[in-house]
């Protein structure tokens, strides 16, 4: 089987429309778990138990179970309770609370970095909890975090393969498809290769920038 | 002015006329005991400097004071009213958080760390709780806070950030800051402990002003000796959680009554 140059230009615009879907996952994913995972991070500090507890098992969960296992949870589990959704939707919630468990722990260990000063000096001028928290102790801890959370975006890019297996339309599942129907996976196969290395090796160098701008936590 | 009945007029009169008051205040930090059973009065406009070794309870007073420590007995009072507690009819409750930031508005606190917020800029630092916490506009609490930092001389670093000041001109920020809130009692935290010696003289000129022209309370924990004589209006030397002696400085400073004191001032005068 040798290489044909225009069948990989065939197929190359079906595999750039997974492209798109696979971006689109990405954004919308790590959108939830950027901001699920701040949530996570806070509820986890509180004093009351009936408000961390619920946090740290929760991420406990997720990070001792396979992604695949929660996708097929969520998949075939969410309509016996009545709600069906899109198999694109379910993928990116299914992905975006996956990773708000791991970005959970990133602005965990950004708020820990803040010193303990900056909490007694925000009580000592009076400011309220929720003041605290939006003026003075995120703006510091998500700075510090900024390129950890940009290598989990990377990483959520690169695990979005994983929604083929409930048949979501990104980049792997369109190569699969265009492969059956011609029994020629090698194009589209190295195809989604190459696009995934377009992507994020840029991502990964600018990550680099990241880290030599805010420094790095750990 | 008699503020609970079963107190005799003079008692009374003497007791809310107090700014700040520690009565049979206790604090425990695991099994060791900071503050015990401690007493102290402080009257309006006074400027107390707090002295004693490392360890003896002086900056818990401090920390009680602005609410970062919570006593585990006695009360506190703060300008005629208690501060961890709440009058419900006769009787005093645990303090709701509402109180607490009630109460904080009259108190202001300089940290031995300075503790200014690294992401804002010096006039945004001063600027921010005058226009968060108290509703002050914009442009008001601005021209406050330039006045402010005009007064502790750096109205030439109003856009500089915290990182890239000397450790005394953060600290005259930390001044300038906590004074925006216009606090009725200052806490001085041994505020040039952390300090090169050459940047210590500023700080204290900054503070030394403060004493002169303001009627704020004031209680100053510190080792500067020269400074506590010359800047006080009494001076308490605290030593295992209590306080063994007070006075006014001249005395204190020349004539210390206890052993305790004697030894305390030999040390930091021959190291100083």
């Amino acid at each position: 089987m040798i290489w044909d140059n225009s069948f990989a230009l065939s197929v190359l615009p079906v595999i750039a429309q997974g492209l798109a879907i696979t971006v689109l996952i990405t954004f919308t994913g790590t959108a939830i778990a950027l901001c699920i995972g701040l949530v996570l991070a806070i509820m986890r500090r509180a004093r009351a138990k009936w408000i961390s507890l619920p946090a740290e098992a929760f991420v406990e969960f997720v990070r001792a179970t396979p992604l695949l296992v929660q996708l097929f949870f969520l998949y075939f589990g969410l309509p016996v309770f009545g709600i069906s959704l899109s198999a694109l939707v379910t993928g990116i919630i299914g992905i975006g609370l996956n990773y708000s468990a791991y970005t959970a722990e990133v602005y965990r260990a950004g708020i820990e970095g803040v010193p303990r000063g900056q909490w007694e000096a925000a009580r000592a001028l009076n400011f309220s909890h929720g003041q605290t928290w939006v003026r003075i102790i995120l703006p510091q801890a998500v700075r510090k975090v900024i390129p950890a959370l940009g290598n989990y975006l990377i990483a959520m890019f690169k695990d979005t393969p994983i929604l083929a297996s409930i048949s979501v339309l990104e980049m792997l599942e369109q190569a699969q498809i265009v492969g059956s129907e011609n029994f020629r996976y090698l194009e589209p196969m190295t195809l989604v290769g190459l696009l995934f290395i377009l992507v994020s090796y840029p991502a990964t160098l600018l990550v680099r920038r990241l880290e030599v701008r805010y420094g790095q936590v750990r | 002015m008699v503020r609970l009945d079963n107190l005799g007029g003079q008692e009374a009169t003497t007791k809310t006329a107090m700014m700040v008051r520690f009565d049979q205040v206790s604090k425990s930090f695991g099994m060791t005991k900071v503050l015990n059973e401690l007493e102290l009065e402080v009257p309006p406009g006074e400027k107390l400097a707090v002295i004693g070794p490392s360890g003896s309870g002086k900056t818990t007073i401090l920390r009680l004071l602005m609410t970062l420590e919570r006593p585990n007995a006695g009360i506190i009072e703060v300008d005629g009213e208690p501060l961890w507690h709440e009058r419900k009819g006769n009787q005093l409750v645990p303090a709701s958080e509402q109180h607490l930031r009630r109460m904080r508005t009259k108190i202001g606190m300089v940290f031995q760390q300075f503790n200014l917020f690294p992401h804002m800029k010096v006039l945004r630092n001063v600027m921010e709780a005058p226009v968060r916490v108290l509703g002050v506009p914009q442009e008001q609490a601005e021209a406050q806070a330039k006045r402010l930092l005009d007064m502790v001389g750096l109205s030439q670093k109003l856009d500089a950030y915290p990182a890239q000041l000397s450790g005394g001109q953060q600290q005259r920020v930390a001044i300038a800051r906590a004074l925006a809130l216009k606090p009725k009692v200052m806490l001085f935290d041994e505020v040039t402990s952390a300090l090169d010696p050459e940047l210590v003289g500023e700080v204290l000129q900054v503070v030394r002003e403060l004493t002169h022209s303001r009627d704020m309370t004031m209680l100053m924990v510190t080792h500067e000796m020269r400074f506590a004589r010359e800047s006080s209006d009494r001076v308490v030397m605290f030593d295992h959680g209590k306080i063994i002696e007070a006075g006014p400085p001249e005395l204190i400073f020349t004539n210390p009554a206890h052993e305790r004191t004697r030894g305390f001032l030999k040390a930091v005068l021959e190291r100083g």
